[in-house]
């Protein structure tokens, strides 16, 4: 039997490849074990990667990546006590009212411009409001914007039902309702509706514009209206900003900007995540989850590997006490036993990239409808190379187990007692 | 006549079940081209000395040499190629590996002695194994082979590399009257046409009657 007769191979590896080749089916068998792991592996994170990916989209249609804002102070006590001998004073420190109002945000907005990796930047004003029409009212919160600019970040246009954002420009008293207010005061698009702010000042707005996104709460409450009417609607002049939205290029590394933002501007500066910590925290759960899962299933397809390197050595212990006696060396035994289970891993992983890479392929192209669209799968090279190194990884260090064992066997002993 | 093979003081112990002296202060030489066979009745020892002779077996007192080198004390690393390169085996059983043909069974000790090209090893096979008259025999699955010919394979196996010696244990002990005197008839062809230093561990009279020197041993001792 003449195998692969052009390659010279190593008369180590001739022999695992001889050992795999006169037992294909449970080479195959076994082979396909490893697949399925490797598989599950990589199906598992790239769901986890898709689905992160997914939720960070959607936090990120109502949440910047950095927002700038002025920080509650609390009012420090007039004395201070430090020796525990003198007189106990008690105080009851409370937040100072003081204007939220940024002070020169054109500056401020300037200046977090020009810092490099920022993509946008935009003034920002929330604000609760009610809404009325006739008897029925709904609370809520507004956004006055720059709709340009607020559509630049958080891709509103996308949601847009009815309207357009064209018409806010071109409206000053427009507003953009979600389609849970409009429904609950029954009014259409141009229809009017009256706006109380908490300072009390009513304003008639015309509904330019409707959106619906996935979550029905915002929906119910949200609305967009230019920010000049939403600084009248707070009693305040034209510079009276609250927050300064900022986007960078990088989601993830946002945190490194903001010593720089907070040194140019002087105010708080708060990442998206510092913001969002539970779904920071939902989505590290969902790695560990599925990280454990795809753990498992590959330590169960190692066990397979495990196994039947184990039973070959078991076998051949006869093969391997003439091999020693002819002068193979431990380490000779150890290679053609790793080759063997590594023959197999290598297959696996092969068999495991395929069948794993099939798998994300068909799930990408199930819809589920929603502002989902298609399943939230990611298909990343990068898994697929964690993936080939797991693999081998795994196969390696089941192959090295009974390969050791292998190397120990002591011809003598088999000899003697045939 | 050189000395291919000494050993001094040749001391081992059994531990188990208790302790017992197995070889006891072994001392002899074997020349180049010399055919000798140790005799002796069961539990005597022979096999156990053969083993220690073949540097399988590492746990005893005493020195032995193999050309006037040392070889006790060393790694087993550096044995497994003086094994590979200077001595062959035979054994009751044959042991040639199911998966492979005869001819690959005969290559692979020089394979990984790796000192010939690969098409160099095999044309030596093949003269061996027509040498011992199983050429025919040589792509066949070593499986398939009759007792007689499986030996004679295994007996092409030792010989490959040349090696100094070749040791065996009980050669015909598996074998029926006609093999074995086919297999006495080829380790006496291949110590006379070869010049071939061979050791073999026998109980059969008639084919230690063959060989140049019996070594008759009892209770761990040569006579």
């Amino acid at each position: 039997m003449k195998i692969f007769p052009k390659i010279k191979l190593n008369v180590d590896l001739e022999i695992a490849l001889t050992h795999i080749l006169a037992k294909k089916k449970q080479t195959v068998i076994v082979s396909f074990a490893a697949a399925i792991g490797i598989a599950a592996f990589i199906f598992l994170n790239s769901l986890v990667l898709g689905f992160n990916r997914d939720s960070d989209e959607a936090l990120f249609k109502s949440t910047p990546h950095i927002r700038i804002y002025v920080e509650d102070k609390m009012s420090e006590p007039l004395f201070t006590d430090s020796k525990s001998n003198s007189l106990t004073i008690i105080s009851n420190p409370k937040i100072i009212n003081e204007s939220k109002k940024l002070l020169n945000p054109e500056k401020i907005l300037y200046n977090v411009k020009l810092i490099e990796g920022v993509t946008t930047a935009t003034t920002w004003l929330n604000i609760n409001i009610f809404y009325n029409n006739g008897s029925a009212q709904v609370n809520g919160s507004s956004s006055g914007v720059n709709i340009y600019e607020a559509n630049e970040m958080f891709d509103i246009q996308s949601s847009m039902v009815e309207g357009s954002l064209q018409n806010l420009i071109s409206t000053p008293n427009g507003i953009i309702i979600g389609v849970g207010i409009a429904e609950k005061l029954n009014v259409r698009i141009d229809d009017n509706i009256s706006v109380v702010s908490p300072t009390g000042i009513v304003k008639i707005m015309k509904v330019v514009g409707m959106f619906k996104t996935s979550n029905s709460v915002v929906d119910k409450s949200k609305s967009y209206m230019n920010l000049s009417i939403a600084q009248q609607l707070m009693a305040q002049g034209p510079d009276y900003i609250t927050d300064i939205y900022v986007n960078v290029e990088d989601p993830n590394t946002a945190v490194s900007y903001l010593p720089l933002i907070q040194e140019r501007t002087g105010y708080i500066a708060e990442d998206w995540k510092a913001a969002n910590e539970s779904a920071e925290a939902s989505k590290k759960t969902r790695k560990v989850m599925m990280g454990s899962i795809s753990i498992i299933i590959l330590i169960v397809a190692a066990f397979t590997i495990y196994n039947v390197v184990n039973m070959t050595v078991k076998q051949k212990l006869h093969d391997i006490a003439i091999l020693k006696a002819q002068g193979f060396a431990g380490k000779s035994v150890v290679k053609i036993f790793i080759s063997e289970a590594l023959i197999i891993g290598i297959l696996g992983t092969i068999m495991g990239l395929i069948l794993g890479t099939l798998l994300v392929k068909a799930l990408s192209k199930v819809y589920i409808g929603g502002d989902r669209g298609y399943f939230p799968i990611e298909f990343e090279p990068k898994i697929m190379i964690m993936g080939v190194f797991v693999g081998l990884f795994v196969t390696f260090i089941a192959g090295l187990i009974p390969a050791k064992g292998a190397a120990k066997v002591d011809p003598v002993s088999i000899f003697r007692n045939l | 006549m050189q000395t291919i093979l000494k050993t001094e003081n040749i001391t081992k112990y059994f531990y188990t079940p208790q302790k017992f002296k197995v070889l006891d202060n072994i001392s002899f030489e074997i020349k180049e081209s010399e055919f000798v066979s140790i005799v002796g009745k069961s539990g005597s020892g022979k096999t156990t000395l053969l083993y220690v002779l073949s540097t399988m077996d590492t746990d005893y007192n005493g020195n032995i040499y193999i050309e006037n080198n040392v070889i006790t004390g060393l790694k087993q690393d550096k044995l497994a190629r003086i094994r590979n390169e200077h001595i062959g085996f035979v054994f009751q059983f044959h042991y040639l590996l199911p998966e492979f043909t005869c001819l690959k069974n005969v290559m692979i000790p020089a394979l990984k002695l790796n000192r010939f090209s690969r098409e160099e090893i095999e044309v030596k096979a093949y003269q061996i194994l027509k040498l011992l008259g199983v050429e025919e025999q040589a792509l066949n699955p070593a499986s398939k082979l009759s007792g007689g010919q499986q030996q004679r394979v295994a007996i092409a196996r030792a010989l490959i590399n040349d090696p100094k010696i070749i040791m065996c244990d009980e050669p015909t002990g598996n074998l029926d009257s006609k093999n074995t005197s086919i297999v006495m008839d080829i380790f006496k062809k291949i110590s006379t046409e070869l010049n071939q230093t061979i050791v073999v561990v026998t109980h059969d009279n008639d084919f230690a009657n063959s060989t140049d020197r019996i070594m008759e041993m009892q209770d761990g001792r040569i006579l």
